[in-house]
């Protein structure tokens, strides 16, 4: 491009002052970009300076490895320079491990959609997955609960699947990429270089990134998917809500007692928190219990035995109830029985458990955060560096593909439109459409363990009509589980 | 601003057409309402009369510009006056916002009817292997998409410092460096070098986005785009039409009241309405495809299609494949069924 502008001279009688100014801007560049940069070295090196990525992804969990097979695969994208950074290892998996992890995810039909759109769908289920068909919450104050599941018990609601199989399905995906998309591993971003957001003019407009190594990259859309302790989140200093629960987790893997079409999720909601079974197989589930942080350490303290008797008393037990919340709550099913007589199910019970996984318990603290921006200049943040939920919706990887799903449709429209990827117009697209969409999600799950954090009568009478109503209204549930689905 | 930017372009066409009806145009602002309709007639007759004379000499219009647009055309006063603008350009909250905005409409405008005909098959770069001429680019608002969608574009415009604050724009991005090139020139000037060299590489494309508006002389615009496209290349024109409508809102809504666009950037003598357009451009060579109205919502910042021309219309023509000498008896008048047809999409 310079050379046209030599060759000029000819036909204008400023040709010769082009010259000279064009010369003394590029020298002026230069002399700018090798003062106070944090490029150093590299600067010199032609090939260095000249790469610059389309789209870097910060982090390669379960939300950054499908953002990079989704965009590697778009047909819009094609010949565009795409990265992964993931500062672990490379998770492969060539051979199923016997045992179950403890850390599995709820995968909604719309997020199994996503999945199998980027091809890494054939290899989960090919690994280890676990369709349920229906799922029961109920009250342990209260006789009162509410059971969600598709006509007929014929179509999955949902999956089981274990972290780790989601994770090297992706990345076994991406190995089949690797045209597009470049990973890298092992590798820690220590410093983000942000650009001036006005085009100055004598500044490199791109996202600098400089990892542990030394080297720095630049691109054009950095998409921040590093957990809900986001890096790119803090550096921004985007304000975000959030608050710790008090909570912890547990999490363990159960052998039940005896095998068992294990094809319900089961959910009760404790004073002191819900706990939720996930089947796994007919024979092991998923144990969630989420409880303050005192009992929660209790817990893992306890033997194995006073563990397993822990968790049966806490699904069976009714010693909550007292005698007022119980004739209330036969009251109010008396009274929506005569309204709407044929809903309604009868409460079942959840397997009994026998026994945990070997060396499978384990807690972690549980918050809710909300970043009040998902995009700057630039950067667009997914998964749970935008938003943290606590696990009893089981929706936290839900949303989070549903941030990549919505994010790649738009970065696609653009590329097709000839647009800059990094530019305001879209990524706002994107922050307006997912706020939509996650801010009720997340304001009914913090609602909802709110309202049943306790045991006082009058909540405790509310929640049961409000239960035992919406159990009894197939149309509200059907609306209900089609928001949970996307 | 705009008319400022091309006063330089106009320039270099009066010298050469001699019209008398020239400066009247350039001297009345359009500001007042009566000299509309007066306008209106000058505006034709002088459209005939440079059309007479096209006939006559067409070979002869580019040659005479390349002599006189080369010394004269250049203003220093307006070179200063957009050094400071020049860097404005990227600006997508400032001056040149609704350029920006307009993107929206225009870069699917050209990359669709390109494809029509082109139907490239590669993925990811849509016009992969097609040459386009930007006529006007500016700072390259237009350019660097149309590059980015594969294309090789080279963009022109009379002002340098745009032209340096594009190639700087241009220059950081390696994707874009090796498929747009900026050459600061007019429309004449290019095709009489490209003349001048053996067997000149025609253009696939020839883009012209708000810059009809702003020349005076339109027929030897027309020529120059005939003679720089390929048989069957296309031409892409966005322009206001000239009507009442487009006056008030236009001019004194968006310069005045709102100053969407900076004051004085258009002149409404020189607007044109897509029938003049279309009869211009057929007498030149070429047959109109498709019109299709624009319509800019100040509140949302955002263009859409709109089914009415009366204020901004985008304009999709294409050069005749066969012999593209222009003077023949039958292009003269405007084809009735090229009238109807032009209104699809």
């Amino acid at each position: 491009m310079s050379s046209v502008i030599g060759q000029e001279t000819g036909s204008t009688s400023s040709g010769a002052l082009v010259n000279t100014t064009w010369l003394d801007y590029t020298a002026a560049l230069i002399r700018t970009h090798s003062r106070g940069h944090v490029l150093s070295a590299e600067h010199g090196d032609d090939s260095a300076k000249n790469e610059v990525y389309d789209v870097i992804i910060s982090g390669g969990g379960m939300v950054g490895s499908a953002m990079a097979c989704s965009l590697g695969m778009d047909p819009n994208l094609v010949g565009k320079k795409i990265l992964l950074l993931e500062a672990g290892n490379k998770k492969v998996m060539d051979k199923v491990p016997d045992t179950y992890s403890t850390r599995v995810s709820s995968i909604s039909p719309g997020s199994a959609t996503l999945l199998s759109g980027v091809g890494a769908w054939e290899h989960i289920t090919k690994m280890r997955c676990k369709p349920y068909k229906k799922m029961q919450v109920w009250d342990a104050c209260s006789d009162a609960l509410i059971t969600f599941d598709k006509e007929n018990l014929q179509d999955e609601m949902a999956y089981i699947v274990e972290n780790d199989i989601v994770v090297a399905a992706l990345t076994k995906q991406l190995d089949s990429l690797s045209d597009n998309v470049k990973v890298k591993y092992r590798s820690k971003v220590v410093k983000y270089t942000w650009p001036m957001p006005h085009h100055a003019a004598d500044s490199i407009p791109w996202v600098q990134v400089t990892l542990a190594n030394g080297e720095t990259l630049q691109t054009k859309l950095l998409i921040g998917a590093d957990g809900p302790n986001s890096m790119v989140r803090r550096e921004l200093g985007i304000p975000t809500v959030k608050w710790n629960y008090d909570q912890s987790a547990v999490v363990a893997v159960l052998h039940l007692s005896e095998p068992t079409e294990n094809n319900v999720a089961w959910q009760r909601f404790l004073p002191t928190g819900p706990i939720a079974m996930l089947p796994l197989s007919d024979t092991e589930s998923s144990l969630v219990w989420s409880t303050s942080h005192r009992l929660a350490e209790e817990l893992l303290e306890l033997d194995e035995e006073s563990f397993v008797d822990a968790i049966n008393s806490a699904f069976w037990s009714n010693e909550n109830q007292s005698e007022l919340i119980e004739t209330a709550g036969s009251l109010f099913r008396g009274a929506l029985s005569t309204i709407m007589p044929s809903a309604g199910s009868p409460r079942q019970l959840p397997p009994s458990v026998a026994g945990i996984g070997p060396k499978t318990r384990v807690m972690f603290p549980l918050g809710m955060g909300h970043a009040s921006e998902y995009i700057r200049h630039r950067v667009a943040l997914i998964g749970d560096a935008a938003h943290r939920v606590h696990p009893l919706a089981g929706q936290g990887a839900n949303l989070g593909f549903g941030d990549v799903a919505c994010l790649t449709q738009l970065l696609s429209q653009a590329a097709f439109n000839g647009k800059d990827l990094g530019a305001m117009q879209h990524l706002l697209e994107y922050e307006t459409e997912r706020q939509r969409h996650n801010l009720p999600m997340m304001a009914a799950i913090d609602l909802m363990k709110r309202l049943y954090s306790t045991n006082a009568a009058p909540v405790v009478l509310l929640r049961t009509f409000g239960l035992q109503a919406t159990n009894m209204l197939p149309a509200l549930k059907e609306q209900i589980m089609a928001f949970a689905s996307k | 601003m705009y008319s400022n930017k091309f006063n330089c372009l106009m320039l270099g066409l009066y010298s050469r057409n001699r019209s008398a009806v020239c400066g009247l145009v350039q001297s009345a602002p359009g500001r007042s309402g009566f000299s509309w309709t007066a306008v209106c007639k000058q505006r034709s007759l002088k459209l005939q009369r440079s059309a007479c004379l096209e006939r006559q000499h067409h070979p002869m219009p580019c040659q005479i510009s390349t002599r006189s647009a080369s010394q004269t055309t250049v203003d220093p006063d307006e070179v200063r006056r957009f050094q400071s603008l020049a860097s404005k350009w990227w600006d997508e909250q400032g001056d040149f916002a609704a350029l920006h905005a307009m993107n929206d409409l225009r870069v699917p405008f050209i990359r669709d009817n390109l494809l029509n005909v082109h139907r490239a098959r590669h993925p990811g770069k849509p016009l992969a292997g097609l040459r386009i001429l930007d006529v006007g680019c500016g700072g390259g608002l237009l350019t660097e998409p149309l590059g980015r969608l594969g294309a090789n574009v080279l963009g022109i415009d009379p002002v340098e410092d745009s032209i340096y604050t594009a190639q700087l724009h241009a220059s950081y991005d390696p994707d874009l460096s090796d498929r747009v090139s900026y050459q600061a020139c007019t429309l004449e000037e290019l095709s009489s070098e490209e003349k001048e060299e053996q067997g000149a590489d025609q253009f696939d494309a020839v883009v012209a986005s708000e810059v009809v508006e702003h020349l005076a002389d339109l027929e030897t615009f027309a020529f120059c785009c005939n003679q720089a496209l390929k048989p069957g290349g296309s031409l892409f024109i966005t322009t206001i039409n000239k009507t009442n409508l487009s006056y008030a809102l236009g001019i004194v809504v968006a310069e005045q009241l709102l100053r969407i666009v900076p004051s004085g950037t258009h002149d409404w003598e020189k607007f044109i309405s897509p029938v003049e357009l279309e009869r211009l451009l057929e007498s030149n060579g070429f047959s109109v495809q498709s019109v299709q109205g624009m319509l800019y919502n100040p509140v949302s910042g955002a263009w859409s299609w709109t089914n009415s021309t009366a204020i901004n219309y985008a304009l999709h023509a294409v050069k005749h494949r066969d012999d593209p000498q222009p003077d023949r008896a039958e292009e003269r008048s405007p084809r009735p069924e090229d009238h109807t047809a032009a209104t699809h999409s």
